[in-house]
């Protein structure tokens, strides 16, 4: 029913997603026709003032929501009508989260919390400690707070513990919401440099969730939301 | 998920609340401890029940008199004078299976020594007495074939009339006490046997129930007929055997029966049963607690869905199912209950032994306790658990990333 014009160095192709959500007789749409593909290794931002609708995409390309209608395929596999089940495979299998709260496990070690994605991907107990090693030396944490707690970190710590959990599976996007949202600017800037280097040195592909301009400008590509509406394709 | 996982999310999780969990697992403690104490009490009751019934004699048959009826008005059992010491005359010559065979003519009197006196129950019986009451002889001598047929006033007392009238320790050999007026001289005193209640032979004068007969009733009736019989699995037979030859004697049919006869054996079932029923009861009262303990389960893990609720979307953004969920928060709580029923086994085995120790009571702490309660609290870890555990795995990611 769609045209079938993906090309093989797509990771993400959303193709005329809707969103609506109904609260008893109130109905709600949030995105409309919502159009527009990632390519390998590209660093993207998704921009737009708050309630404009790109959480929802966000939500959406994370596999944490499934669209109302329209396809959503993730490297090179549909996951727009998975079940819930499904959908965990498809985050634990390709996608890396980066919050704006880091949401680490608290009074756990840094390196626990970098080997969690493996503990739910069963990854044997022998390969783990190497893969988080690798994940948190790409993201640039130091490696005498390797052993520290979560919570005895700085927040610029704590963000890049955070992106060497998004890493360690090797995930086909990162998908980063809002990362410098509790950093200060400095700190922010560190993070975003950090970013940068893993596109451009390691090949990630990197999608950036920011209502900040001067955060998105740090991307390659922005794609602009209003009013649920793709408007611009920077 | 591994298992091994899981156990090592699990003990991070327990450890990571200390005091909340250790509260939470007080609460089962609480509940097994006095599980296993009271069914410990309970069970100690009973065996001692038994042990002091089975210590009134050896395969022991009591014939009683029945109710006394006038009309339709009932006196109640053992009011009716119908046993005669004829009929025990009848059945140590016609039934076959038996030891021995004695009468007891009984009443309680005033006993005096001196300033001291006491009220107790008097036994007037024969010799063979000793024997199916299975008494031994602490000091002196027990009463003799002689002593019965010249009616002579000697007594024979338990160690408690002892205590009461001459003091602990004394000698009552050859002393002289009054019963209903009459001097008695003292022969002999029995060992004791312990036991409890009113039923205890240690508070007994024994005394010739020729004498007896003549001084205290003045009547050919006899208040209870004891029969030994030669083995325990005689019991029923030999029963049967004293029914018919008494019914035949007293003229009467088996409905119209004037005695009631009863083997130890009964008495032993019947008590135990009163005993296990008490046992219930306790256990129940107990359960109770374990319930309380149970729902304290369920409401820590509720506390801790909620409060863990970012670590939820967390885990479920990173790919956890909601079977992983699920299986970490019911693992939990049956880590939080099984800790507390090892402890709560543990103390409630210290709580019998103290119980035994300093209240003089008797316990048993049975391996079927033991098993309940683990059961019980295994049961509870994953009946309380289930709930907080599928809210957990319900939870949607988005809304659980957001929470505040």
């Amino acid at each position: 029913m769609h045209k079938k014009n993906q090309s093989a160095d797509e990771v993400i192709s959303c193709r005329n997603i809707n969103k609506i959500y109904q609260t008893g007789d109130v109905v709600t749409q949030v995105l409309f026709d919502v159009s527009f593909s990632i390519k390998k290794g590209e660093f993207v931002a998704i921009t737009g003032p708050s309630g404009s609708g790109k959480s929802t995409i966000m939500h959406i390309i994370g596999a944490l929501d499934s669209p109302s209608s329209g396809s959503y395929s993730l490297d090179g596999q549909d996951v727009s009508q998975l079940s819930d089940d499904e959908l965990a495979d498809i985050r634990k299998n390709k996608i890396g989260f980066v919050f704006q709260s880091f949401n680490l496990l608290k009074r756990t070690s840094v390196l626990r919390n970098v080997i969690l994605p493996l503990v739910y991907a069963e990854v044997p107990a022998g390969e783990r400690h190497q893969l988080a090693a690798k994940a948190l030396r790409a993201a640039g944490l130091d490696e005498d707070r390797w052993q520290h707690l979560s919570n005895q970190l700085s927040g610029g710590q704590m963000q890049r513990v955070a992106i060497a959990r998004a890493l360690v599976n090797n995930p086909a996007i990162i998908l980063a919401d809002e990362p410098t949202g509790n950093l200060d600017t400095k700190t922010g800037e560190i993070v975003l440099e950090t970013f940068r280097r893993l596109n451009k040195e390691e090949g990630h592909t990197i999608v950036l969730i920011t209502h900040e301009a001067d955060v998105a400008a740090h991307a390659d590509r922005i794609i602009y939301i209003k009013d649920g509406r793709l408007a611009d394709n920077l | 998920m591994m298992i091994k996982d899981l156990y090592q999310e699990t003990i991070s999780a327990v450890t990571a609340n200390k005091a909340r969990s250790g509260l939470t697992i007080l609460g089962i403690v609480i509940g097994i401890a006095s599980v296993i104490a009271l069914i410990a009490v309970g069970q100690g009751t009973q065996d001692s029940i038994k042990s002091s019934i089975q210590s009134i004699g050896s395969n022991l048959i009591m014939i009683m008199p029945g109710a006394q009826r006038s009309g339709g008005v009932s006196s109640g059992m053992g009011s009716a004078q119908s046993l005669t010491l004829d009929d025990v005359t009848a059945i140590g010559k016609e039934i076959s299976g038996i030891k021995a065979v004695a009468p007891e003519i009984s009443k309680r009197y005033q006993v005096v020594y001196g300033s001291s006196n006491t009220n107790t129950s008097v036994v007037g019986t024969d010799v063979s007495y000793q024997q199916i009451r299975s008494l031994e002889i602490e000091a002196g001598v027990f009463l003799s074939a002689e002593d019965i047929n010249a009616s002579r006033k000697v007594a024979v007392i338990g160690p408690t009339v002892r205590d009461d009238l001459f003091g602990e320790d004394a000698d009552p050999i050859g002393k002289t006490i009054k019963v209903n007026n009459i001097n008695f001289k003292v022969v002999g005193m029995t060992k004791s046997k312990g036991g409890t209640g009113t039923s205890t032979q240690d508070d007994q004068i024994t005394v010739p129930y020729t004498v007896a007969q003549k001084y205290f009733t003045n009547n050919k009736y006899v208040s209870t007929i004891s029969v030994s019989a030669e083995s325990e699995d005689d019991l029923s037979l030999v029963q049967e055997q004293i029914t018919a030859l008494l019914l035949d004697r007293h003229g009467k049919t088996e409905d119209e029966a004037d005695f009631r006869i009863m083997n130890q054996a009964d008495i032993v079932s019947a008590a135990s049963s009163i005993a296990g029923t008490l046992t219930m009861l306790l256990a129940a009262i107990a359960g109770i607690s374990l319930i309380v303990g149970g729902i304290g389960i369920m409401n820590m893990m509720l506390t801790n869905v909620t409060e863990r609720t970012r670590e939820i979307g967390l885990r479920k953004a990173i790919g956890a199912k909601k079977n992983d969920i699920s299986n970490q928060f019911l693992a939990e709580s049956i880590t939080l209950t099984f800790l507390g029923g090892l402890i709560g086994i543990a103390l409630g085995w210290a709580i019998a032994w103290g119980i035994s120790q300093f209240a003089s009571l008797s316990t048993n702490v049975s391996w079927s306790s033991i098993f309940l309660a683990f059961g019980v609290s295994a049961a509870i870890g994953i009946i309380f658990g289930y709930y907080p555990a599928r809210r957990a795995a319900k939870l949607n990611p988005i809304d659980a990333l957001r929470y505040e």
